[in-house]
């Protein structure tokens, strides 16, 4: 992006309730007084099952639909007294059928915001190229496209990039990714997450996948039929302690797996371990093997790189150590890890435990399962509504704002360094 | 049909094939390019008059949604009166002559382009107007960026199905002692001369198919790529006004 990011709005909810029909005051409400606050640069996203009022909420904001009752107050103005089109320019919106107008050009599409403020042509031919690219979208290849000619993933990215375009400080996404398959999903939830690392923007994000939730959102409010706001919380807040039997059954009975893909490797405190090089000789580094209660050796190369385990009780008992001797290496893991993965990743392991190598591929630790097992009991929430055992709260494991980053590399093992 | 009958047909077929290579037919006042200008010149007068009319009001329903009954009672109305009752009863107001035909053109030429130009629009996805309304677009905007061309093969396919049925019965002006083609199936019949009878049913033929080729190849002009072999756009429109045009 070559703008600087435009300032982010902070978005407030003041009791707002919406009544589709106002004359029968019995019925439920679209949405019930619903009060949150979203700060500035921050993603939150609006969760619950069908029909619980997370399309009426967000179009409260672009006064698509106008509250009954209650304000939406962005950076300190009721936005009931903005004109309503400037203020809608200046919101970037992604519909729930992405929308794209299909007798206009891919281009075309995606200027549309800067064209209806008057921006010279050529101006808003540079920013959709820019865009597109940004969005990971050739703009050679596809500027001059038209919508149809897109697969459902292609349309998805340039709805993104069609709110992007006039860089508005707030965006309102419904179900942004929802058309498209879980695995083309991953991927644009990974890359609109490592955008928004960018540009910072406000976003109120809709879905009703509590999974795309816990891993899109700085901020989570879950809401439930009749438009209430059932929490309103960081996801580790919500999966650790959920505010009610109802917001345990959403998230599911497998949140504590959940909570895992929350907390990162480098959340952790890591094991030492013992290393030792080709060449060294045995009888030194058996002593040493055998002084750590941790039945294996490690073999690492020159630069502190691992090449496999030795098993205290195979060390020769003379001679020097030899690659031979090494047994077959565990998963390596990155600080960035989660701890989901790593999890996963040392269950399927001969021996279990995780090497952790910095961005070298140095050694620097070692987890284990029940080092995860271990965090995951300390960050337990106090709650009534699961099996979870009563203990402090303590949420420093996705603390608001830090989110989660750069999820799709955490599986690759680090590069080599080149010399 | 005897040998006689066969004869006789031949003889027909060589005198308006006479007729048309007749120099005496493409000049002057009763020559075959007057005639034809005054029939596409009040054709054109009515399409344009009833254009006027019809398309802002259907594209205002359209895009409001509000009035769509009306605008369907209103137009089938027009339609369940023939035009050439429409004819009589213009004549007392506007006297004999293309005239009193005008009227009865255009209210002929309205119920088609307003019903498609309203159906048009009404059948424009609710996504793509969310879509431009969210994004900041003024409600003129919307409708002349998004709305009309999204539904413009629905607007163009009412323009031609107006445009035909005005060509073709732009004819009936003769019979109230108006211009254009249908003079010389006026006069053919009155006089008994069946050449020209034929010769100017000919013509308002092939204008009429003519008009509806143009009206067609701008009909897919407004189709998008890819778009191409969507079936006839008239299919769209709803069908009682169809079979009444066609
Ligand atoms: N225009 C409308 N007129 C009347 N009722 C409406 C209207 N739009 C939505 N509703 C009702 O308001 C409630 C909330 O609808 P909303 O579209 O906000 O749900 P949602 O949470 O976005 O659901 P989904 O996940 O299915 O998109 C629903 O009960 C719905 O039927
Ligand atoms: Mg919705």
């Amino acid at each position: 992006m070559s703008n600087a990011p435009s300032r982010a709005a902070t978005v407030e909810f003041r009791h707002v309730t919406k009544r589709y029909d106002e004359r029968a005051k019995g019925n439920p409400a679209a949405v019930n007084d619903l009060s949150i606050e979203v700060p500035a640069g921050r993603i939150c996203v609006l969760v619950g099952p069908s029909g619980c009022g997370k399309t009426t909420s967000l179009k409260m904001v672009n006064r698509l639909i106008e509250p009954t009752s209650g304000q939406i107050v962005i950076d300190g103005v009721d936005a009931s007294t903005r004109e309503v089109t400037e203020l809608r320019r200046g919101i970037g919106y992604v519909i729930q059928q992405v929308g794209l107008f299909p007798h206009q050009t891919i281009g075309q599409n995606v200027a549309t915001v800067p064209r209806l403020l008057g921006w010279p042509k050529a101006r808003q031919r540079e920013r959709a190229e820019e865009l597109l690219a940004t969005v990971g979208l050739e703009p050679a290849r596809y500027r001059d496209r038209y919508p149809s000619q897109l697969s459902g993933g292609e349309r998805q990215r340039v709805g993104v990039a069609r709110a992007l375009a006039a860089d508005p400080p707030i965006m309102l996404m419904d179900e942004p990714f929802g058309a498209v398959d879980p695995i083309v999903r991953e991927r644009l939830q990974n890359e609109f997450l490592r955008l928004q690392e960018e540009l910072a923007k406000t976003i109120l994000f809709v879905t009703h996948d509590i999974d795309e939730a816990i891993k899109m959102g700085d901020l989570v409010a879950v809401m439930q039929v009749g438009g209430t706001l059932a929490q309103f919380g960081t996801p580790a807040e919500i999966l650790a302690s959920p505010a009610s039997e109802f917001v345990a059954r959403f998230v599911g009975a497998d949140r504590g797996l959940k909570r895992l893909s929350l907390s990162r490797v480098r959340d952790l405190p890591l094991q030492p371990l013992i290393t030792a090089r080709p060449g060294e000789d045995c009888a030194l580094a058996r002593q040493r093997a055998l002084a750590d209660p941790f039945p294996y050796l490690l073999l690492v190369d020159d630069r502190s790189r691992p090449i496999g385990w030795i098993r205290d009780a195979d060390i020769p008992a003379t001679g020097t150590l030899t690659e031979a001797l090494a047994v077959p290496m565990s998963p390596l893991l990155n600080r960035r890890t989660t701890l989901k993965d790593a999890l996963s990743m040392l269950l399927d392991a001969d021996v279990q435990a995780g090497i952790v190598v910095d961005r070298a591929g140095a050694v620097v630790g070692l987890v284990t399962v029940d080092m995860i097992a271990d965090r995951m009991r300390d960050t337990a929430g106090e709650n009534r509504f699961g099996p979870l055992e009563p203990d402090a709260q303590e949420d420093d494991a996705a603390p608001t704002g830090e989110g989660p980053d750069g999820p799709v590399d955490t599986l690759a093992p680090p590069e080599p360094v080149e010399a | 049909m005897g040998p006689d009958q066969g004869r006789l047909t031949m003889e027909l077929i060589g005198e308006v094939v006479a007729w048309f290579t007749d120099p005496a037919n493409w000049t002057g006042t009763n020559g075959v390019p007057n005639r034809l200008l005054e029939h596409l010149r009040l054709s054109g007068a009515s399409m344009l008059v009833a254009t006027l009319i019809a398309l802002p009001a259907g594209l205002a329903i359209g895009h409001s949604g509000r009035g769509g009954l009306l605008a369907v009672a209103v137009a089938n109305l027009g339609r369940a009166v023939p035009s050439y009752a429409l004819l009589l009863v213009f004549l007392p107001f506007f006297g004999l002559g293309d005239a009193a035909a005008f009227p009865a053109l255009v209210l002929l030429a309205i119920p088609p382009i307003l019903v498609n130009a309203y159906t048009g629009l009404r059948g424009v996805d609710r996504d793509l107007v969310e879509a431009g309304r969210g994004m900041g677009m003024t409600e003129l905007q919307l409708l002349l960026r998004v709305e009309l061309p999204a539904a413009a093969p629905v607007v163009v396919a009412g323009l031609r199905l107006a445009a035909v049925a005005v060509v073709a019965t732009a004819t009936l002006a003769a019979l109230v002692a108006g211009g254009g083609l249908g003079r010389y199936i006026a006069d053919g019949f009155g006089l008994r001369r069946e050449d020209r009878l034929i010769a100017g049913a000919i013509l308002v033929a092939l204008l009429a198919l003519v008009v509806e080729r143009a009206f067609t190849f701008a009909e897919r002009r407004t189709l998008l790529p890819g778009d191409q072999r969507r079936p006839s756009t008239a299919d769209l429109a709803p069908p009682p006004l169809q079979s009444g045009l066609r």
